[in-house]
């Protein structure tokens, strides 16, 4: 197993230093970022002295040997947009995305898995056609109408909670709501899927014959077989919200990674959108070593192996 | 044994008038009808009979596991020490499962939880049923591991089940059918997927515990010389009725129903020899194994050699691990050996060119175990005979594919009628008959089969071994029989090969090896082997 996952580790770096070079030329198939950042009027000498100085005069391989050069130094460049250096705009904005992930997935996870058993518990029971139909509607909602549709509900006419912005409690109700709703239907589905094969597995039977409540045979005998799968999905789901849940932090202008990524991608500010995927890309090949290890946690199987 | 009926007259556990039925989209199918039985304590009820014949549905009963819906539970009674727990509340119910009956299962890997520890598995009944403490549950799962002989026991209850044998396995069900000292103890096929040697170990270590705490015991098997070798009483079912009932030498020495009489006439090892027709003329063989070795993580084989003669069947027997789907493995090429040599018809199969072994391959087909896995579900019978053929496109003009698999159907007992329906419209026999004839479909000279009968009833496995010693006279097939059961392969075989951890241990023609063998490890092996023929003599 710790071979493994060194292994793993190994693996993730070189998918990392790969994912960084093509970014790297990638960006700057974009455009001339003097377009954006010098006036339309702005005379050629000014143009030229604005390039020089960034160095985007220079051909493309000089430009990405310095910025390795940088990188050995631990310098992702400066924020052409903030003149600050990237990484501190990007590991401001990784944490807000961070907690909503954490938050929201915490939430589907656990809704699910007690959604899902019960359904599993009696397929085609009223219980499971009701959650069935209501996970699937779930699965695909389109979020950016859902976050519009709650605002107007919630914000405009009702006045409850705040259109936008951070703070405390109220602000988070609704970003929150929203990034739960799809991952919560999809993890209802493969939880009850999973469940009703573990709950049809022969051990289920040697528990029962051994006399253990069922409460213990759903919650304890047959979740922890049922939940593998369920981790794989989560984690998927975990990483898609970690790579910038855009649409709910522009709709909610909440200053996360995904909002930070558009916003540079739009002005040119290569530096940012380099640090930025470099963060994030670290985000998710964590998560995926975490469900390697999450999965060897709940399977003995897997950790001899 | 049976001298205790009459010093125990009281019943543990009396059956009356059980139907069962199963709602199936086809309508509803009775698996049970109108079953009775008694158990006393100290006594051992065999329940005989093939799949499908409502053994296991009985037991499910029982412990109250029947899945319902589709099964339904048409009428009758199930009285434990007078008190009938069909009609007691879930929670009543409960109390009874584990404490005053238990059930061991047959495949061990899949019933006991993958993802708990054996300890924690067995110390959950005390848990459940006296509430006591975890450490408390624990020590005494530690216990019962070491009754039932688990080496080391304190340490391994840490273990989980996928690191214990399949004969370790049984020993952890048995500790926790023990652990809360029920009056009845039902065995489902407690040693059907075990080796001969540990399955006498497993039904002594089970006989010991009966006569140690004075149980009921409901053995539930197929095999009738294990029913012969343990048990006072026997019923016989088949298609959910009882159709026998009795003393267990009586019923054996002079069964009154057809269907038991046919049972006992599809016991392996009794076909009379004058199928035998051991052509004594030499020939040259056309396989032959030259010392070769092979191994993965341990040795699989080591220097073994042997040749296989025209028109002959050739048996390879041992236990789990022995080496001998290895064998077949590097015969049929799927693996090379690290050593040695194979030659077919005096050419080493090694050194083989793409052409040659393409060749070679028509020549050597395989019938397989299982014939739920071996044949895909996808395909319908005549894509799944025709393939060799497809791929072997030279073989056979494609016009003619219809009816040569028409004839092939024919040859293994089958209607050409079959060739559009799909597997699983068959029952076990019918698509190893499938297999056997998709493996003719090349005319083939050397036919392998590993354990090819292993996972059939014994009517059906006579059936199989009949078709199988035809279609060697027949098409002139020489075949190599991968066994673990020697009933079967004294049947079969004209010679044998006796295999353990690797290596041969004897090999002679099959009389002298069953009758005299010559080394202690096939003599063990032979006594271990169960038989009614002590019953009855």
């Amino acid at each position: 197993m710790r071979q493994y996952l060194s292994k793993r580790i190994f693996s993730s770096i070189l998918a990392i230093t790969g994912l960084f070079v093509v970014v790297f030329f990638l960006a700057r198939l974009t455009g001339d970022p003097g377009h954006l950042y010098l006036p339309i009027d702005a005379p050629l000498e000014v143009r030229k002295e604005f390039s020089e100085k960034h160095g985007f005069n220079d051909p493309i391989y000089i430009q990405f040997g310095k910025f390795l050069g940088d990188l050995t130094d631990g310098n992702l460049g400066y924020s052409l947009r903030k003149e600050r250096p990237a990484i501190d705009i990007v590991l401001e904005a990784i944490p807000v995305t961070l907690s909503l992930a954490a938050v929201a997935m915490s939430i589907a996870l656990v809704g699910a898995i007690f959604i899902g058993s019960l359904a599993a518990y009696r397929p085609n029971g009223i219980f499971d056609r009701i959650s069935r139909v209501v996970s699937l509607t779930a699965a695909s909602a389109p979020d950016f109408w859902v976050a519009i549709t709650a605002i107007l509900i919630f914000s405009v006419s009702l006045g409850w909670l705040p259109t936008s912005g951070i703070g405390g409690v109220p602000y988070w109700i609704m970003p929150i709501g929203i990034l739960v709703i799809r991952p919560l239907g999809l993890l209802v589905q493969v939880v009850r899927g999973s469940m009703i094969t573990a709950l049809s597995s022969d051990f289920v039977k040697t528990a029962r014959a051994k006399g253990v409540k069922e409460k213990a045979v759903i919650f304890k005998h047959a979740l922890r077989n049922g939940l593998l799968p369920v981790i794989t999905v989560a984690g998927d789901q975990a990483a898609a919200i970690a790579n910038g849940a855009v649409i709910v932090e522009t709709i909610f202008g909440w200053p996360g990674i995904g909002k930070l990524m558009i916003d540079s991608i739009m002005q040119r500010d290569f530096a940012v959108v380099q640090a930025s995927i470099l963060i994030t890309a670290i985000v998710i090949l964590s998560i995926n070593i975490i469900i390697d290890i999450a999965y060897a946690v709940l399977d003995p199987r897997i950790r001899h192996k | 044994m049976v001298t205790k009926v009459s010093d125990a007259n009281k019943s543990l556990l009396k059956v009356n008038n059980l139907s069962v039925s199963f709602d199936t989209a086809e309508g509803s199918f009775n698996a049970v009808k109108e079953v009775n039985f008694d158990l006393k304590k100290g006594e051992t009820l065999a329940i005989i009979g093939e799949s499908g014949s409502g053994k296991s549905v009985t037991a499910s009963v029982i412990m109250g596991i029947l899945t319902c819906p589709p099964g339904r539970i048409k009428s009758g009674e199930i009285l434990l020490d007078d008190l009938d727990i069909l009609k007691l509340s879930d929670t009543d119910r409960r109390k009874l499962m584990g404490s005053k009956v238990a059930i061991i299962f047959q495949d061990t890997l899949s019933h006991l939880n993958p993802v708990f520890s054996v300890g924690s598995q067995i110390a959950e009944c005390f848990e459940v049923h006296k509430n006591l403490s975890k450490k408390e549950s624990w020590k005494r799962a530690v216990k019962l591991l070491e009754r039932v002989r688990i080496p080391n026991s304190s340490k391994r209850a840490k273990d989980f089940p996928h690191q214990f044998s399949g004969g370790q396995r049984q020993r952890v069900m048995i500790a926790m059918a023990l652990a809360l000292e029920p009056d009845i103890i039902i065995a489902d096929e407690p040693t059907t997927a075990l080796d001969v040697t540990i399955q006498a170990k497993i039904l002594e270590l089970l006989g010991e515990l009966r006569d140690e705490r004075n149980m009921g015991l409901i053995l539930i098997t197929h095999d009738l010389a294990i029913a012969a070798e343990i048990s006072d009483k026997v019923i016989v079912l088949n298609e959910g009725k009882i159709v026998e009932k009795g003393i267990t030498k009586d019923v054996f020495i002079n069964p009154n129903h057809g269907y038991t009489r046919q049972l006992m006439d599809s016991i392996p090892g009794k076909i009379t020899k004058q199928k035998k027709k051991m052509s004594k003329k030499f020939s040259d063989p056309i396989l032959e194994i030259k010392n070769i070795s092979k191994s993965y993580d341990t040795i699989a084989c080591d220097d073994v050699s042997f040749n296989l003669f025209p028109n002959e069947v050739l048996g390879i027997v041992g236990e789990s691990g022995s080496g001998k789907t290895t064998i077949s493995n590097l015969i049929l090429r799927l693996a090379s050996p690290s050593n040695g040599e194979i030659l077919y018809h005096g050419k080493n199969i090694l050194n083989f060119n793409k052409k040659d072994l393409f060749n070679y391959r028509r020549k050597v087909q395989v019938v397989f175990q299982d014939p739920y896995a071996s044949l895909n579900p996808t395909m319908n019978i005549f894509d799944i005979i025709s393939e060799p053929l497809v791929i072997h496109a030279d073989f056979l003009n494609k016009k003619l594919h219809q009816s040569k698999v028409s004839d092939l159907l024919i040859s293994v007992g089958l209607h050409p009628d079959d060739a559009i329906k799909f597997p699983h419209q068959f029952s076990g026999g019918q698509r190893q008959r499938i297999a056997i004839a998709r493996a003719l479909a090349l005319n083939p000279e050397i036919i392998i089969c590993d354990e090819a009968v292993s996972a059939l009833d014994v009517s059906i496995q006579a059936q199989i071994i009949k078709l199988l010693l035809n279609l060697r006279n027949k098409f002139s097939l020489s075949y190599i029989f991968i066994a673990h059961d020697l009933p079967v392969v004294k049947d079969l075989a004209d010679r044998v090969i006796v295999m353990k951890s690797g290596k041969i241990i004897e090999q002679g023609v099959t009389d002298d090896v069953f009758n005299f063998p010559k080394e202690k490890y096939t003599k063990d092996l032979l006594k271990a082997s169960p038989s009614i023929e002590n019953l009855i003599s």
